[in-house]
């Protein structure tokens, strides 16, 4: 136990629409994540000096958010100038892999307080600016049989035989419990508003939730990802899945993931340094794993890699009570529920990324609070947080309230 | 000689005009190479007393690129030796752009693949203005790409999205189009005039830098690093694979080489593309299509079957019998090839009707600005639709486009040669039925011949001539006279049923029908046939034949076999039709169900009743099996027609598979296919798909002969 990482504390920006008309568009993410650190100092009346190393998720480094943003904002939030930082990108798994880092360098005993996050500001660094081999240089392209994402999940749906219906009512559910949470103010632990500096609201809540979002208003939603696929990528996809002889184009803008703006940040250590600093740890996390898969179909990550983290932890599918899976797209969700067998009653229960948004480089950090505050509300033990990552990957984490 | 005259006026402009000796053409062959040394050398010693460089030929074509024959000589382990060719052509072109000196291409006739990149490498691209010039990159359609800068610079030249169509597509064009285009930049009216041209703006001392060395240079559009340009390279890869599913790799290289050309500089660019080039010029594909596409199709294009000692015959008039699909199509590509037709069938409506496919076809090509109205006119008023077949009296050659009905064709042959003359050729359609039987309704047996057309006759090429047992070397001679007239392309076969064609593409559909009976997926048999390079999947193919067509062929041939007391063997394909057609009532595309569903208001796809009905729950074959079966079980066949004699040579072989069948073009065709593969492994791999599949896929003798002695499928010298 003494080796143990346990979560002290966890912050994160409400959502914004990720979008010129977003709330949080006006803003820099290097400020939200000075922001949020400097709450997360404010909270923990933490001496600053006593933190090891800052790790932050971030999927689009480039631009405003290139340059190392993890050191850049610890600057900025004025933070001790003995406190290192540096980003890192696994994808959409970002933020986790952060969360993961973190408790692993705990563990190793070399260090005892690590920061860990993510931030993604998607209005302002668009996804996929960082160009990249993999989709933008053609014959890393071909050799790898690169498939945008939305084309992978309408051949998930396709092979799951997920009907339209069935997606989006994925997606009601996640409006409908992110909009009962948000009413509920289950998210005001962790939500620290974004204020200009003049110290004035910009963004206090998650923008992105629809009240009252029906079947209907969903059915109309056109599918995104017919075009794509016609062009030639739904062949691409045949090469390994030949008996699929037409794609079923299920994923529309309403059940796939929101595009949106913010960031998260947890305080990670050793008992030993809670103890010394007066911090009382909420979480230990009790095993983390990450895998991959084919990368072709892309998003069946998260089964894999939930069966990692369990068979580590010792656990069994039994043993968690809640599951946050991120909603990249419902049929990722839905796929999730099915493969291992567990009640949508267990699942997202305030929602997923379908109603709140996926800020990339953050969601992973995310999925981990939100977690945690619903472990803690509902007096429950043990929860798994997983995420579908690029090219196959899969990234899990099961943390156990204390 | 040197393959370069090098010619410097009075005036200080040198003119280099490229002169092959011994050749037709020019190249860019060794010849070549080296007087473009010799004059690079010259030049560059004189460039004090040189006021400009022209660059033209003396032949009738301007340059016709690379020398193929010395390109597919290049082993697979001369990548070495073919980079520093390469690299040696483009190095000389980068010498001539870099003179200093203002430097004209006078392009006097077509400038193809290299002779194109040549006149690239000019500062200034003259024309002639005749639409008989054509001008462009056509390597990859010959599974190579434009290796002397010609990506490099299409690519400064137009940016990297209208560069595209011209490098990842070879599209061609015609000088006035490349002007339009940017491509040209200014027109001549005769070859005196281009070289005035040339001259005058030579003298009217213009700059002499190609717009990529100038300072401050972008490319049109942006690099890859533009958000619209990146959002174009993301989607391409996805496009060129729609079109290619992965069997060819030129188009990759060059869009790959087009984009990592445009992240660097000039020079750096000009070696990613040598880099590739070696790539492609050392693999198999591009071997497999110089070889067939190449090559044999020139042979084929060029009569080189045809008999030899009998004068060439012009076709004036033709009579077509039966006005439907493939009449008022053979009708329509004698009319537009100059050639009176006479169009006949029961009513003069249904000949009339005929006709009306001709006007349809042309309309079309004058809405597109191919064809003026005149020419629409002239070529409409060859057709002669008429009920009479008294109207055939003067024809050169009758063919007969009726139902594959052996009364009805013995019927009509009877009536036409009543009122033709000796000297009348009389043609058979029939895509099936052996022609020497047929022929027992001619009193003219020697006149008596196969020509069969493929659907649709405008865009099909290719025309399998059947020889029958009693047709002469004269009448055959004579028929391949008339295809090229028409130019189409021939190949020649002796008669057997289904001859070569329809018996390969019968083994194509039966072992695509036979697998689903065995209970593989549908999807994965289509696929399979889609991804090794087929157009399309036996059981679209078969919808499309139609299924009732192809069991009432079936029945024909085993009626056949019963009356001349041959066995019949049944093919395992048949159980799966007879059920289609007789339990489902599923007949094909025409009757709107077959092995697809064809939904009023969307795409085509598979009947999900075959799953219920035919598929097993495990897991079936691998891709790569399916694949083996659907590729082997043609080549084999088509190997038997070799042993048997129905097919006299590897080039109509090759060429009517791809022409024909649309086989795997990739490969060079069916028995490039079986060379390529290696031909002891092909032997092995065939023993080893009849242990497993049937005697369909047992080596014939011929195979098990070349096998032993490691010898390729290849057609002597003549």
């Amino acid at each position: 136990m003494d080796r143990d990482a346990f979560i002290f504390e966890a912050v994160r920006t409400p959502r914004g629409k990720g979008k010129p008309d977003g709330s949080l568009h006006e803003v820099k993410p290097v400020d939200l994540l000075a922001g949020l650190l400097r709450e997360l100092g404010t909270r923990t009346g933490l001496d600053t000096g006593q933190v090891d190393d800052v790790v932050i998720g971030c999927v689009t480094p480039v631009g405003e958010q290139g340059m190392d943003i993890a050191k850049t904002a610890l600057l900025v939030a004025d933070w001790a100038e003995t406190v290192p930082g540096f980003q890192l990108n696994r994808f959409c798994a970002s933020g986790l892999a952060a969360v993961d880092v973190a408790a692993a360098k705990v563990r190793s005993g070399f260090e005892s307080l690590v920061v860990a996050g993510g931030v993604e500001s998607m209005s302002r660094v668009p996804m996929a600016s960082d160009g990249g081999a993999w989709a933008f240089d053609p014959e890393t392209s071909f050799k790898t049989g690169f498939i945008p994402q939305g084309v992978c999940a309408d051949l998930v749906a396709t092979l799951e035989r997920f009907s339209r219906e069935d997606v989006d009512a994925v997606a009601r559910r996640s409006h409908e419990r992110a909009a009962h949470a948000r009413r509920s103010g289950f998210f005001q632990r962790s939500i620290v508003p974004v204020k200009d500096r003049n110290g004035l609201p910009i963004l206090e809540h998650d923008e992105l939730i629809r009240e009252g979002c029906t079947m209907e208003t969903l059915a109309r939603l056109k599918p995104s990802f017919e075009q794509l696929a016609a062009m030639g990528f739904a062949s691409v996809a045949q090469t390994k899945y030949p008996h699929v002889d037409r794609l079923v184009h299920v994923h529309t803008p309403g059940n796939s993931s929101g595009i949106v703006d913010g960031a998260c940040v947890l305080l990670i250590g050793s008992a030993a340094k809670g103890k010394d600093l007066g911090l009382k740890p909420r979480a230990r996390i009790v095993s983390y794993a990450v895998t991959s898969t084919d990368p072709t179909i892309m998003l069946l990550g998260p089964g894999p890699a939930a069966r990692k983290a369990l068979a580590i932890a010792g656990l069994d599918r039994d043993g968690i009570d809640l599951f946050e899976v991120n909603e990249a797209f419902a049929a990722v969700a839905l796929r999730f529920e099915r493969e291992m067998g567990v009640s949508s009653e267990k699942v997202n229960v305030n929602g997923g990324a379908i109603a709140l948004g996926h800020p990339l480089g953050a969601t992973g950090a995310m999925l981990v609070n939100t977690l945690l505050d619903e472990l803690e509300r509902r007096g429950l033990r043990h929860g798994l947080a997983t995420l579908c990552v690029g090219a196959g990957m899969g990234e899990a984490i099961i943390i156990e309230r204390v | 000689m040197s393959a370069i005259r090098y010619d410097k006026g009075a005036d200080g402009v040198v003119v280099l005009t490229l002169d092959a000796p011994a050749s037709s053409v020019n190249t860019l062959d060794s010849g070549y190479r080296d007087a473009m040394d010799a004059s690079l050398d010259r030049l560059e010693a004189e460039i004090e007393d040189v006021k400009g460089v022209i660059v033209t030929s003396a032949k009738q074509t301007f340059c016709v690129g690379g020398n193929l024959g010395e390109l597919v000589g290049i082993g697979s382990d001369q990548g070495q030796q073919c980079f520093e060719l390469i690299e040696k052509l483009k190095g000389q072109l980068r010498r001539l752009e870099t003179l200093g000196k203002p430097v004209v291409a006078a392009i006097n006739g077509t400038a193809m693949g290299g002779g194109w990149e040549l006149a690239l490498a000019c500062h200034r691209r003259l024309a002639i203005d005749d639409s008989r010039v054509t001008l462009g990159s056509p390597e990859v359609t010959l599974g190579l790409l434009p290796g002397a800068g010609g990506i490099v610079r299409t690519v400064r030249l137009l940016g990297l999205e209208r560069a595209f169509p011209y490098l990842v597509e070879g599209k061609e064009f015609r000088p006035r189009q490349g002007v339009e285009a940017g491509l040209i930049h200014e027109l001549a009216s005769d070859a005196d005039d281009l070289m005035k041209k040339a001259r005058a703006w030579i003298l009217s001392g213009p700059p002499s830098v190609q717009p990529w060395d100038c300072k401050g240079y972008e490319i049109p559009g942006g690099t890859p690093a533009n958000p619209r340009i990146a959002q174009m390279v993301f989607v391409a890869p996805g496009m060129v694979f729609e079109k290619t599913k992965g069997c060819y790799p030129a188009p990759r290289a060059i869009l790959a080489a087009i984009v990592e050309g445009a992240l660097v500089d000039f020079d750096t660019a000009l070696r990613i593309e040598s880099r590739y080039f070696v790539s492609l010029a050392t693999g198999q594909v591009a071997k497999n299509m110089i070889g067939t596409l190449w090559f044999q199709m020139n042979a084929a294009k060029s009569g080189k079957s045809r008999p030899a000692g009998f004068p060439a015959r012009t076709f004036r008039t033709v009579g077509l019998l039966g006005a439907g699909m493939m009449g008022s199509g053979i009708a329509h590509a004698c009319a537009t090839a100059g050639i009176d037709v006479v169009l006949e069938d029961m009513t003069i409506e249904r000949a009339e009707a005929g006709k009306a496919h001709s006007r349809k076809l042309l309309s079309k090509k004058v809405a597109q600005g191919y064809l003026s109205e005149e020419r629409m006119a002239e070529t409409l008023r060859r057709i002669k639709p008429t009920a009479c077949i008294g109207d055939l009296a003067g024809c050169d050659l009758v063919i007969e486009a009726v139902f594959e009905d052996r009364g009805l064709k013995a019927q009509v042959t009877g009536e036409t040669e009543a009122c033709t003359s000796e000297a009348t050729i009389f043609a058979s359609n029939t895509s099936t039925l052996p022609i020497t039987g047929l022929a027992l309704a001619s009193r003219r047996p020697d006149r008596f011949i196969g020509l069969h057309f493929f659907s649709p006759v405008d865009r099909m090429k290719l025309v399998e001539i059947i020889v029958g047992e009693k047709t002469s070397r004269e009448t055959l001679a004579q028929a391949i006279d008339f295809v090229m007239q028409i130019k189409k392309i021939p190949i020649v076969v002796n008669d057997s049923r289904g001859f070569f064609t329809s018996r390969v593409f019968g083994t194509f559909v039966n072992e695509g029908m036979a697998m689903l009976g065995e209970g593989i997926d549908p999807s994965v048999i289509e696929q399979a046939a889609i991804q090794a390079g087929m157009p399309v999947g036996p059981l679209a193919v078969s919808d499309e034949v139609t299924l009732s067509l192809i069991a009432h062929i079936r029945d024909q041939t085993r009626a056949d076999l019963e009356a001349a007391n041959q066995p019949y063997v049944p093919h395992p394909a048949e159980a799966v039709l007879d059920r289609m057609v007789g339990t489902f009532g599923r007949k094909g595309r025409a009757s709107g169900a077959g092995f697809y569903e064809y939904p009023r208001d969307g795409k085509k796809f598979l009947w999900p009743g075959l799953r219920e009905h035919f598929a097993r729950p495990d897991p079936g074959l691998p891709l790569k099996e399916v694949q083996d079966r659907l590729l082997f079980v043609q080549v084999v066949e088509s190997i038997r027609c070799l042993e048997e004699g129905v097919l006299t040579n590897v080039q109509d072989a090759n060429v009517g598979s791809i022409l024909g069948l649309g086989f795997a073009p990739w490969s060079g065709g069916v028995l490039q296919y079986a060379n390529q593969y290696g031909i002891r492994e092909f032997e092995a791999r065939a023993r080893e798909l009849a242990r497993a599949y049937g005697a369909r896929f047992e080596p014939p003798r011929l195979l098990v002969e070349k096998a032993g002695r490691n010898e390729l499928f290849r057609d002597a010298a003549r």
